[in-house]
């Protein structure tokens, strides 16, 4: 078995967003019961002992939590290499600089769109401006900056802007990923997800971008699954390289694994070493023992491991099967009808989003 | 900017985002920086623990050379272009 590479702690749900493809379970209030400073921070020490090497702070806002300073700092006292994804919404220069001096070595800012109103309205706030300046504090204390822009049917045709934005900003990297289908993202599927022509204008435009800023600034794409022929390795497999907790304690293989009807595990009750080495939750689908066909017999079965056990769960009532993403998958049919509605559509249909709710401060 | 090559005189050091560090449960160095985790042999170790910025390319082979007798000089060529093309080294000339 593998050691785990990366922990990714949901410090908190509370945010001042309400993207509509937001990842988080629609049941937010279920997660109220957060971890404490003191559980968080001998969670981190586990995690550490157990061969994790990087830690990424994330949410919901990770900003929301006042101790945040605290967290990072326990984290670098113990050689983690620290990521902290945000919307910026709480990066004050004054708090930016507490994080600097408590040692966080990366920050992840997303934006909504190149376009402040647009930005503005897919976030659900005012918030573009204050991403900016965020931005530009970020680079002044000398951190490395990824911009994160999660593209879906209403902002996709703007990735030449947003390279463009980014470079403005001295991104060191840009992350273009196309929206995936869980959590709010899934119930705001037809809205979010674009049409062929769509993308095939994109990745037009990534790949010269890429060529034309090699060594200067790192610009992935993320694909959107359901065009693929075959699937994410989601993960880099099961229980096999990452790990996710979220804030009231439960672990989890994948940040959208809580949808899957397995039993839980908490880190309020067992230590990370016996949740990643011996949990049901996390012996599950990891390997390759447990796969169905065409996954046993298939040559990419190490490749991509089936795919997505969320996606799988979310499009056919089985997290077993295959990911229907698969063009050999028996479910693909599901998959080629969404994408099929999706070219027929005329016409963005903003009205249907709904936003995720934003949720205040509990602790 | 995308030579197989950097010249012998070139000087290599650390991207400032990276850091090369030992990780204790693996009992094997890593070089960590955003959104990547390089899982380094001896070799890369030794090759990353002398890109100070400061020495050669063929300082860092003499080095080597020095300690292990004998070490091809395109494997450091080899290991240095990969991780100029990371941004995980950045080279300064002269």
């Amino acid at each position: 078995m593998d050691r785990p590479l990366g922990l990714l702690a949901e410090l908190t749900y509370s945010c001042p967003l309400s993207c509509p493809y937001c990842s988080n379970p629609l049941n937010l209030a279920d997660y109220r019961d957060e971890l404490t400073t003191a559980e968080w921070q001998r969670v981190l020490g586990e995690a550490q002992e157990l061969g994790v090497l990087q830690l990424h702070l994330s949410g919901g806002e990770p900003l929301q939590r006042r101790d945040v300073v605290e967290i990072v700092k326990t984290a670098n006292g113990l050689g983690l290499y620290t990521n902290l994804i945000t919307s910026a919404i709480g990066l004050s220069r004054r708090r930016a600089e507490q994080l600097r001096v408590a040692g966080l070595d990366h920050v992840q800012i997303s934006i909504q769109s190149d376009e402040p109103a647009v930005s503005d309205r897919i976030a659900g706030t005012p918030s573009f401006e204050r991403k900016v300046e965020a931005a530009r504090v970020v680079k002044e204390l000398g951190w490395p900056l990824t911009l994160n822009v999660v593209l879906h049917q209403q902002n996709i045709d703007r990735v030449a802007d947003l390279v463009e934005l980014a470079e403005e900003m001295a991104a060191d990297r840009l992350e273009l990923a196309n929206t995936q289908y869980y959590g709010w993202a899934l119930r705001n599927r037809d809205a979010l997800l674009p049409n062929k022509a769509q993308l095939e204008r994109a990745e037009t435009v990534v790949r010269a971008a890429r060529e034309r800023l090699v060594g200067r600034m790192d610009v992935t794409y993320v694909l959107p699954d359901y065009y693929s022929q075959y699937p994410k390795p989601c993960m880099g497999g099961w229980g096999r390289r990452q790990l996710t907790v979220t804030p009231s304690g439960d672990a989890l293989p994948c940040p959208a694994a809580h949808v899957l009807p397995l039993p839980r595990v908490n880190v309020r009750k067992d230590s990370l070493a016996w949740i990643w080495a011996e949990s049901p939750l996390f012996q599950r689908f990891r390997g390759t023992d447990w796969m169905p066909e065409p996954c046993r017999s298939c040559g990419r079965r190490e490749i991509d491991f089936g795919g997505c056990r969320c996606q799988a769960f979310l499009l056919t009532g089985d997290a077993a099967r295959t990911d229907p993403v698969c063009h050999l998958s028996p479910d693909h049919d599901i998959v080629v009808a969404t994408v099929q509605a999706a070219n027929e559509e005329k016409g963005p249909s903003e009205e249907a989003l709904v936003p995720r709710p934003h949720r205040g401060r509990t602790l | 900017m995308q030579n197989n090559r950097v010249p012998s005189s070139s000087r290599p050091g650390l991207a400032p985002h990276v850091r090369l560090t030992f990780d204790r449960a693996r009992e094997q160095h890593v070089l960590l920086g955003p959104e990547s985790v390089l899982l380094l042999n001896r070799t890369g170790a030794d090759i990353l623990g002398l890109c100070d910025g400061q020495r050669t390319v063929a300082e860092i082979v003499d080095e080597l050379q020095g300690r292990y007798g004998c070490v091809p000089d395109n494997e450091v060529q080899n290991f240095i272009v990969r991780l100029v093309a990371k941004r995980c080294v950045v080279i300064s000339h002269g």
